[in-house]
């Protein structure tokens, strides 16, 4: 009749079904913030190695950004790891304008509502934007 | 107790088959059909006979109730206990609860008093989420229904938790009205309606527990105010017939670093809260206050 049980954490992952809205909200928001920190990193050390500034010319230095973002550009990874960049600030930006609502005190009542309306918009304008992202790749 | 007879009952029916070997009159497959067949009947009969036992006739719902004593031997292991319940339109999980308490295990514990979501005390974690046991009917949830006690904080027994960090938090934003001036024996202070009307929902708190138990914030930082607390300053920092300088004073509690600016905007707090009190409003509507008194231009 009785098992031995462990209570855990409420904020196991293991228990997402139980999740709001709201804790979504936060959950998504904290994870695009950490990507987006971490893209900036990346992004960091491409540019400074496809902008030789010590070398000054003008038609050197143009000459290794397009070679170093072209054989990226080659790469099938890249092309959906952009997607994937996209996805996340664009989640990032309406979540944040949801938040900035939020702190205003305007539409409380139906934040859930915004949230949901974030990730379908996102999810639409990512689906749209493939095209674009992988012509050429495959 | 069940468990007993049904071993019992089985010792008889694999007493029989060895006879009937003897007699050698049956063939193995027939003679396994017909043992399945009286298990089943054994089993259908002992499921009735623990109805009966109960007296529990027609619907019911299944309890499955967090247990944990560290006081007795063999009950320290924290465990869940099944209960079966006869359902009756408009139950309520408390109802549930203290049917179970009354007939099956009087060592059940958890609080209650009013049973009618005015006194706080039976808020539990309900099927996943924070909710007032009284206030919450079976028929809006799943059976069976998982009651824990509530997250977050401290169990003393089953579910039963240690409220005193809440209790702290709450004394901490000095949850009392202070009037500048004392009126004279008999004398009203009044409230004018629109005043009365935007803190009204703040009034509503009956402190539960069950917001700072589904924060996630609070869950990690025992300093961390807590929505009940701060949802309390908001109704006294908000009367205008509390003076400037209260008001200043409740706002520089507020706006620590522990304060309104640890919240995140989950809304867990407002989902789970029993008297719906819009508490994210009311830390966000803090925020902007805390930020306004320090705002200098010029």
């Amino acid at each position: 009749m009785s098992q031995s049980y462990d209570r855990g954490a409420v904020e196991d992952f293991g228990r997402w079904r139980e999740f709001s809205a709201g804790m979504w909200a936060w959950v998504f928001h904290k994870f695009t913030g950490w990507v987006l920190v971490g893209y900036l990193f990346t992004h960091i050390a491409v540019l400074s190695t496809a902008i030789p500034a010590a070398e000054g010319g003008a038609a050197a230095g143009g000459d290794i950004y397009t070679t170093t973002l072209q054989g990226l550009e080659s790469l099938l990874v890249v092309r959906f790891l952009e997607i994937g960049l996209l996805a996340v600030a664009v989640f990032h930006i309406l979540n944040g304008v949801r938040l900035l609502f939020v702190d205003l005190g305007v539409g409380l009542d139906s934040q859930d509502k915004s949230f949901y309306a974030s990730v379908i918009l996102t999810g639409a304008i990512v689906v749209a934007s493939i095209p674009t992202f992988l012509t050429g790749a495959i | 107790m069940s468990t007993q007879i049904t071993e019992r009952e089985e010792e008889s029916t694999e007493s029989e088959p060895e006879t009937e070997t003897e007699a050698g009159a049956e063939t193995a497959p027939a003679r396994q059909r017909r043992m399945d067949e009286k298990r089943r009947r054994a089993a259908d009969r002992e499921t009735e006979r623990e109805r009966e036992r109960a007296g529990i006739e027609g619907d019911t719902r299944t309890l499955k109730v967090f247990r944990y004593d560290p006081e007795v031997e063999g009950k320290e292991e924290p465990r869940f206990d099944e209960f079966t319940v006869p359902y009756r339109k408009g139950m309520t999980v408390l109802d549930a609860l203290i049917y179970a308490r009354d007939h099956y295990d009087s060592s059940l514990t958890f609080r209650h008093s009013c049973r009618q979501a005015i006194c706080g005390s039976d808020a539990f974690f309900i099927n996943g989420s924070q909710r007032l046991g009284c206030k919450t009917q079976l028929s809006d949830l799943s059976n069976p229904v998982r009651v824990e006690p509530l997250p977050h904080q401290e169990v003393v027994k089953d579910l039963v938790v240690d409220m005193q960090h809440f209790y702290d938090q709450m004394d901490a934003v000095e949850p009392y009205f202070q009037g500048d001036d004392v009126p004279g024996e008999l004398e009203e202070q009044r409230q004018s309606r629109e005043n009365r009307e935007k803190i009204k929902m703040s009034t509503r708190c009956i402190w539960c527990g069950a917001c700072m138990s589904s924060c996630n914030i609070a869950a990690g930082n025992n300093d961390y105010l807590g929505p009940a607390a701060i949802n309390k300053a908001y109704q006294f920092a908000m009367d205008e017939r509390e003076g400037e300088a209260v008001k200043q004073e409740r706002l520089e509690i507020l706006e620590q670093e522990q304060g309104v600016w640890r919240c995140q905007t989950q809304f867990s707090c407002t989902e789970v809260c029993p008297k719906d009190i819009p508490l994210t409003e009311h830390i966000q509507e803090l925020k902007r206050e805390a930020v306004k008194n320090n705002l200098k231009f010029w």
